[in-house]
């Protein structure tokens, strides 16, 4: 399959159940709504050495929110419930409370409820209040600039993480615009993240190593200054490859997510250097979502 | 089907108790079974017909067509459904009600929603001492649900107060919020003496600055992020309450009874920003 010039490899990205949040955080304006979002969602571009993956899902108006100010949307996924909800309290606790006039409010209202500032309250050393309006129950927590105001729980629920597809370019500049403007689509479509710096990832790996501590490794296949000395899988005007990675709530979230991204990599073309897209899988024996990426852009 | 209604053929000598006649109880019932149920009135016991004319069928949509302030413990453990009454109505209005609502058109007595776990009691005129108190001896007052009321309210308002909303539009009496426990009673009109006296954690939320016992302190003047939250879901509401002009974020705190655990708060609106300093 062919668009615009660029190859579409019959293959497909190989994705694992996980388990989701969402919450939002709100601030007297939108720069330190920002700020505690990155805050939260650092250094969590994957489960392997981060405990979860976690992302800004989009800015949110202030009609939008719970308290009527500015806020961002964050997602975090986790391998399972447990170590989602450490994750969350976690960084709630250490990027959120610390944030100036911040206030955390539960993004998502079905699911399993988990911790969100339930027992951040303790940090109230008993001067914290608790009110329970419309059903929900929140905690105002006295602090040095005022209160942080925090909803007691949020809702976990199933979710799909590891979608992605690889862009390989004649260039590496080429390679980065391709997935900038895939990651500039992306960025509209709700309910997924793209857990990467920049939504981008330059080192896709392997499952396995020839260290035996190690159970990831570069992918060798697709290095392209190893294409004379292994077996490689890049032909020969091939430079540089970089993948997306993409967390979603449903498996349609995330078709749709690679679909929107993959049609801008495609718009770009041959003529912008885009040689092939591919995806990365296991061989289908690890993970029970495929996403094939020619039936996506069928 | 048209609403369950009592019409009641004359004032009572005596008080009248209308707990028999909540939805749950009249489920099912013809009205034959429904006129012969038994009500107590001082020492003697009244068939429902003989105090009132009944017409309707639907047990869920309750109406009390009352011209007299006798009749007591309207909606007693209400667990669903709706009661309307068009007059007023006596003590024990709501009394430990858990689910449904109560409107009242007119005033009721003491202690209304005494006691209320959850659901909505709206009273259109005033209310008596002890709403959304405890029963004399009880330790927790009411535990849930809103209350809103358009007139004035009575002395002790409040009281043990454990969980919920009371919000009223006119003035409350004195000991507004007295020992409260927890929960939320804001006040549009002016509030009697003693506000908040004893209370151990809660919020008065004042339109008027209250002439508070020496034991509150002074916090000072805040933004509170909680306020918005707090108006917004008082939308839904038929109440002034509900209209976002009165609604603001900006209060003096004073923090209280303490006396107590000094945990509650009354917070004054400030009507103006402050700048910061």
């Amino acid at each position: 399959m062919m668009i615009n010039g660029v190859t579409l490899d019959d293959t497909f990205a190989e994705a694992f159940p996980m388990k989701a949040t969402r919450a939002i955080i709100t601030a007297q304006n939108e720069k330190w709504a920002m700020i505690s979002a990155q805050a939260m969602t650092g250094f969590a571009t994957s489960v392997i050495a981060c405990g979860c993956e976690a992302g800004i899902e989009r800015v949110l108006s202030p009609d939008e929110t719970p308290d009527g100010r500015p806020g961002v949307a964050v997602m975090i996924y986790a391998m399972g419930g447990k170590g989602l909800a450490k994750q969350l309290e976690t960084r709630a606790g250490q990027c959120v409370l610390t944030s100036p006039t911040s206030a955390l409010f539960a993004g998502i209202s079905g699911g399993k409820p988990i911790p969100l500032g339930k027992n951040l309250r303790y940090f109230g050393d008993g001067f914290q209040i608790a009110k329970k309006i419309g059903g929900k129950r929140y905690w105002r927590v006295p602090v040095m600039d005022g209160e942080f105001l925090t909803e007691a729980t949020t809702g976990m629920v199933d979710a799909v993480g590891g979608g992605n597809f690889l862009v390989l370019a004649e260039s590496q500049p080429q390679a980065l615009a391709a997935c900038e403007a895939a990651i500039d689509a992306m960025r509209q479509v709700p309910n997924v993240i793209m857990p990467f710096p920049g939504g981008v990832v330059r080192s896709g790996s392997k499952v396995g190593s020839k260290y035996k501590t190690l159970n990831a490794s570069t992918n060798d296949a697709f290095c392209p200054t190893l294409k004379g000395v292994t077996e490689t899988d890049l032909s020969a005007e091939i430079e540089s490859v970089m993948e997306i990675v993409i967390d979603g709530l449903t498996k349609e979230d995330i078709a749709q997510a690679m679909r929107v991204g993959i049609q801008a990599v495609c718009d770009l073309g041959a003529a912008a250097g885009i040689r092939r897209i591919s995806a990365g899988n296991y061989g289908g024996k690890l993970g029970p979502f495929h996403f094939h990426l020619q039936e996506i852009m069928a | 089907m048209s609403a369950l209604t009592f019409t009641l053929k004359q004032a009572p000598a005596q008080r009248v108790d209308l707990s028999p006649l909540v939805c749950q109880k009249l489920e099912g019932l013809s009205l034959a079974a429904i006129a012969a149920i038994e009500l107590h009135s001082g020492k003697a016991v009244l068939r429902v017909d003989t105090l009132f004319d009944i017409s309707g069928s639907d047990a869920q949509n309750l109406v009390f067509r009352s011209h007299s302030e006798k009749l007591d413990c309207i909606g007693k453990a209400l667990n669903g459904g709706s009661i309307r009454v068009e007059g007023n109505a006596g003590a024990y209005l709501g009394l430990q009600m858990k689910a449904g609502s109560i409107t009242v058109s007119g005033n009721a007595g003491l202690y209304a929603a005494c006691e209320m776990k959850n659901g909505l009691i709206q009273i259109e005129g005033n209310a008596g001492d002890f709403l959304g108190g405890a029963l004399p001896g009880s330790k927790q007052g009411m535990k849930g649900g809103t209350v809103v009321v358009k007139g004035h309210v009575g002395d002790r308002c409040g009281d043990h107060l454990r969980r919920g909303q009371i919000l009223i539009e006119g003035n409350a009496g004195e000991y507004c919020g007295s020992r409260m426990v927890a929960g939320t009673i804001a006040v549009m009109g002016s509030v009697g003496r003693h506000a908040g006296y004893a209370m151990r954690r809660g919020t008065l939320l004042l339109w008027n600055p209250p002439h508070l016992p020496a034991s509150f302190n002074d916090c000072g003047s805040h933004t509170l992020a909680f306020l918005p939250i707090l108006f917004a879901s008082f939308k839904g509401l038929d109440s002034r309450f509900a209209d976002s002009r009165v609604a603001f974020n900006r209060v003096r705190r004073f923090g209280g009874d303490m006396a107590e655990t000094g945990r509650g708060e009354v917070l004054v609106r400030l009507a103006q920003p402050e700048s910061t300093h």
